[in-house]
């Protein structure tokens, strides 16, 4: 639960709305799970066999259902079924249950402005090489049809490439001609005719002349870049929105780039190529935290491969994988791991890191107690919340709640002297006392008790410890004790 | 297998029969012996058209999975690719086609794209050498696939991020050719409503096409009354928003694809009468979800907090009608419970399933962590603190949880803000960058194009307004209450801003088609099946997306994809 302070949020929260969502354990939604549960299994049936009847889709060992697509190609596929597999298959009945209104219709049909007819399967079946559809013109070019292609128009053209039929872009050569043509498709709307449309004008024209007209032609633009990036053309897709002026799309898109470098040298100098690109200025200011980042991770690369055998944090906890190339908190982890308490002018030290890429105070907390508890450093630990004041005294200070760092604490097996320092500190009591007694801080529940003045509880903790154990002890000795004003 | 298509007002089975007779012809068309390559994507939705046995029938003998390498070996005469339009599996088409063994008897190659040819993919091929080998390239328009008996979904899941992102339009074009399929079959539908840039642009292209096929009209009654188009663009922030539905919450823990979701197997472990401990299944659990199941069509849409209740009232009938057995003394009616059992064991299997299903979802809702999440969800859309940095969101980063996680949240705290300042944009940027690695500016960058995440501008945050004008958020939602069900989409709960308005018309319901134009999610769905059930609302309605969507698979859509190209 979040801690609310305010009066009227409390308002808020026991407002209907909220409470209907509570699940509680004794909540008497889902111990109706358990009763259906209960019925479920109580229900028995004579017969064994009651897969057979029912009329729920078959499944088969591998959850899927039987006779489904998927789980047909993974039987069709293994060898060991062969031969007398068709036995294995269970007839499904495929056949529609319904009156089947309208199942003349095919869906192609509908829109090919003739029914589908036999004619031509006939022809690529009596002449196998001479494919019965044609594509692309650049691709294959039908004989027969040929001739008919010189007088069409951009709508008939366009038209044809909608419904799979032959076409040529030939007599399309004026630049005019082929700018109605683009329009054409444009017009239609259909991103294959138009990419088809813009791989024949790139085929043809001229870069200047292309990127030019497209200017002003915004769709067709977009499915230009579209199909650039799509086939990996990277140099004219940078040229062209370079053309544009789209330069922060083009900073991004080379940027992007540096994914594809596997050596991390040759992307180190990518990236602070990258750094004069025009970013927007806080992508900037990240690309620029990149390459630095990336530099400062070979350094620390080369200086622990050499210290692996040597140093002694190495040898005794090796090093799994390279820190290159791993995000600026992992970074901050690993030298909290291994670089703890360098000096601030060193790369690998986590002071340095902290403030190059100005690391916010409560991720650096979270991080160098995750290393040094990971460690079991607690020392470190300990230093790390203490703050000394002007007058020499020293205090616990955290920029994240106690409650979270006893948690962090408790997960790396932190011993009870430890915990118990840290559960001290936790300011809600209520949330002290439930900490206290999940990690047996018993001095803390006790002391705190004894501060409430709760004789009662206490009385109900000494059941939960051990008898004769010295925290029983020293609760006997606090109710014996007739100088507290207990209020209970 | 498809009888729940015909279950609802309008009979979407028809359109199933249409595509499997295409599928027929296509199958045909290759005569001979067959094998099938696919696309592993395409198994899905292709489930929801036809069974193996359909395909059996028209001689295909063997099917494998697309991958790099030979093929493996099939003595069949033919051997077809079923794929997607993507230049990566042209690469591997290509790479099949010229491993293939020189020496055995050739085999006939043939190319059907799914759901459109793509000319850029046939270029592909070309420029690898093996157009001339294939001897036919096809397409198979599936453009709208029968989901459940009032769903319909295109199964494009890069829908929004083309319109939005990329500027490309093809899948609204492709939109409008599967209403104009949808029309030929159902009757033109006579009126037409839309909200948002991408319906206006639906809308266009529909008159237009209607304007060239003018010639063959179909003269059949019209079945929708009414089509309504929404932009997903127009509310961005239910989609964000965690579902609490039954349905909703499936698909937000274990994500449902193509109508089916895979589970965590423990506990549907069954023990039967004296049988020790069984080995507990490996495998995951897969359970198909539609409303041909008696029980999943009551109980999906419901808010989660009601199936507890939904589930024991059931187990309670349904023991009673075992009991039954016990009373049966004569002839006649032991043969009249014996025809019944088929019937009873499927709905005792079917609750069996479903209470286990629910235990699993309980395990979730009732953590720390879901609460947590809610809450904070609840206070951006409540307008409680949305224009400062947000602390479980920074708690959320500094434990590493999953990116997209961060990113929704972020994002709906952005669109509940009307954008975020720029000191509280860069906080995040920061955090996000350092955690998880700079490489994400791109996809930061993403977010920001798609207008899911912004920087305030001058004007002040309008959403409290406007949640308060609209009535958006009802105070006293009663979740038990099951006519209900539509105000408790979320915990406490935000009525999506598209929610149509229904002018209710005396004598026969009418039938509006929604078509949610870049995702719906199944929250919403359930909004509408409620309305629909309103016995004063005068109007059911049959839904229909170009995906189905969550928070989480919405905002993947969005993100860069990083992966390098092995």
């Amino acid at each position: 639960m979040m801690m609310r302070s305010k009066p009227d949020e409390d308002d808020y929260w026991n407002s209907s709305k909220f409470r209907a969502f509570t699940f509680d354990d004794d909540d008497d939604e889902f111990s109706t799970l358990k009763e259906s549960k209960r019925a479920v299994n109580s229900i028995v049936v004579d017969d064994d066999d009651d897969d057979d009847e029912d009329d729920v889709e078959k499944v088969s060992w591998s959850g899927e259902p039987v006779g489904s697509i998927s789980w047909s190609i993974k039987e069709t596929a293994s060898s060991v079924h062969v031969g007398g597999q068709d036995h294995g298959f269970p007839k499904i009945d495929s056949t529609p249950s319904l009156p089947r209104q309208g199942s003349g219709y095919s869906l192609s049909s509908l829109f090919k402005g003739r029914p589908k007819s036999g004619s031509i399967q006939a022809i690529s079946e009596s002449f196998p090489d001479v494919p019965s559809r044609s594509f692309a013109p650049e691709l294959r070019k039908p004989k027969a049809e040929y001739k008919d292609y010189s007088d069409w128009s951009p709508e008939e053209t366009v038209r044809r490439m909608q419904r799979g039929k032959a076409y040529s872009f030939e007599t399309f050569r004026s630049l005019k001609d082929k700018m109605l043509l683009l329009d054409e498709a444009v017009h239609a709307n259909d991103g294959n005719v138009i990419t088809a449309v813009l791989i024949f004008l790139k085929k043809s024209l001229s870069k200047e002349i292309l990127s030019r007209e497209l200017t002003s032609r915004e769709i067709a633009l977009r499915h230009y870049i579209h199909y650039l990036k799509e086939m990996g053309e990277q140099k004219s897709l940078v040229e062209l929105l370079k053309s544009l002026g789209r330069t922060e799309d083009m900073a991004l898109l080379q940027y992007k780039e540096h994914l594809n470098i596997k050596d991390e040298v040759r992307k180190k100098e990518y990236l602070k190529a990258c750094i004069g690109l025009p970013f927007s200025p806080e992508d900037a200011s990240h690309v620029q935290d990149h390459y630095t980042l990336l530099e400062r991770q070979i350094i620390i690369e080369a200086n622990d491969k050499q210290a692996e055998n040597k140093v002694e944090v190495f040898k005794k906890h090796p090093r799994k994988a390279s820190i290159l190339n791993m995000p600026i908190i992992t970074t901050l982890y690993y030298s909290c791991f291994y670089h703890y308490g360098e000096p601030e002018g060193t790369f690998s030290s986590p002071a340095n890191i902290r403030s190059t890429f100005k690391i916010s105070e409560k991720q650096y907390f979270l991080t160098v107690l995750g290393a040094r508890a990971k460690l079991k450093e607690w020392f470190d630990v300990d230093r790390l919340f203490t703050a000394k004041n002007w007058f020499g005294y020293t205090k616990k200070k955290s920029p994240i709640g106690f409650h979270r760092v006893v948690d962090i604490l408790q997960k790396n097996n932190a011993p009870v002297q430890v915990l118990q320092e840290y559960v001290s500190l936790v300011e809600d009591t209520e949330q002290k006392i439930s900490l206290a007694q999940k990690y047996k801080c018993h001095d803390i529940v006790i002391d705190t008790y004894k501060d409430l003045k709760d004789r009662q509880q206490l009385i109900i903790y000494q059941g939960k410890v051990e008898r004769n154990s010295p925290e029983d002890r020293k609760i006997q000795d606090l109710l014996n004790n007739t100088q507290i004003r207990w209020k209970n | 297998m498809a009888a729940h298509l015909s279950y609802g007002r309008v009979n979407l089975n028809i359109l199933r029969e249409a595509a499997r007779k295409e599928l027929r012809e296509f199958l045909d068309k290759c005569a001979g012996s067959k094998a099938i390559v696919w696309d592993e994507y395409l198994t899905g939705p292709f489930g929801l058209i036809a069974q193996y046995s359909l395909l059996k029938e028209h001689e295909v003998e063997k099917m494998f999975t697309l991958k790099p390498g030979r093929l493996p070996a099939a003595d069949v005469k033919n051997i077809i690719f079923f794929v997607r339009p993507k230049l990566e599996l042209m690469d591997i088409i290509a790479d099949n086609v010229a491993s293939e063994d020189k020496l055995r008897t050739p085999r006939d190659f043939h190319v059907l794209f799914v759901p459109r040819r793509s000319l850029l993919c046939e270029q592909r091929l070309k420029e690898k050498g093996v157009l001339g080998s294939l001897i036919n390239v096809d397409e198979y328009i599936l453009d709208l696939i029968p989901y459940d008996g009032d769903l319909l979904s295109m199964e494009s899941e890069s829908a929004f991020r083309e319109c939005y992102l990329e500027n490309d339009q093809t899948s609204l074009y492709h939109t409008a050719k599967g209403l104009m399929t949808l029309q030929a079959l159902y009757g033109t539908i006579p009126q037409i409503f839309g909200k948002g840039e991408c319906a206006r642009h639906v809308a266009n292209m529909m008159l237009r096409m209607k304007r060239e096929f003018a010639g063959c009209q179909t003269q059949i009654l019209p079945v929708f009354d009414t089509l309504l188009l929404l932009d997903r663009n127009v509310d961005l922030l239910t989609p964000l928003a965690t579902q609490l539905t039954y349905e909703g919450l499936i698909d937000e823990i274990y994500s449902i694809n193509n109508g089916y979701v895979k589970l965590p197997p423990e506990k549907f472990a069954q023990k039967k009468q004296g049988e020790g401990e069984k080995d507990l299944p490996t495998e995951p659990k897969k359970l198909q979800l539609n409303s041909a199941e008696e029980l999943y069509a009551e109980i999906r849409d419901k808010n989660f907090n009601a199936v507890g209740a939904a589930l024991s009232k059931k187990a309670k009938i349904i023991s009673a009608a075992f009991e039954e057995r016990h009373n049966a003394k004569t002839v006649g009616e032991i043969k009249q419970f014996v025809s019944q059992l088929p019937h009873m064991q499927a709905a005792r299997t079917s609750l069996a399933n479903h209470t286990s299903v629910a235990e699993l979802i309980k395990d979730i809702t009732t953590s720390d962590a879901f609460f947590d999440n809610l809450t904070v969800e609840q206070e951006f859309m409540t307008g409680v603190d949305t224009d400062k940095a947000n602390t479980y969101i920074e708690d959320c980063i500094a434990r590493k949880d999953p990116l997209i996680k961060i990113l929704r949240l972020v994002c709906m705290q952005s669109v509940c803000n009307n954008g975020l300042k720029q000191k509280v944009l860069d906080f995040y940027k920061r955090e996000i960058l350092q955690t998880y690695g700079f490489q994400h500016i791109l996809t930061l960058n993403n977010l920001e194009k798609a207008g899911l995440l912004k920087l305030q501008t001058a004007t002040r945050n309008n959403y409290p307004t406007i949640r308060k004008t609209l009535k958006l958020w009802m105070e006293d939602a009663n979740e038990q209450v099951a006519s209900h069900q539509f105000y408790v989409l979320q915990k406490a709960e935000y009525v999506p801003v598209c929610r149509p308005t229904s002018t209710g018309q005396q004598g026969e319901n009418r039938i509006t088609l929604v078509f949610f134009l870049g995702g719906v999610t199944y929250a919403e769905i359930a909004a509408l099946r409620f309305l629909s059930q309103m016995e004063d609302g005068g109007t059911e309605y049959v839904i229909a997306t170009t995906k189905l969507i969550n928070g989480t698979s919405f905002i993947k859509s969005l993100m860069e994809r990083l992966e390098v190209p092995p």
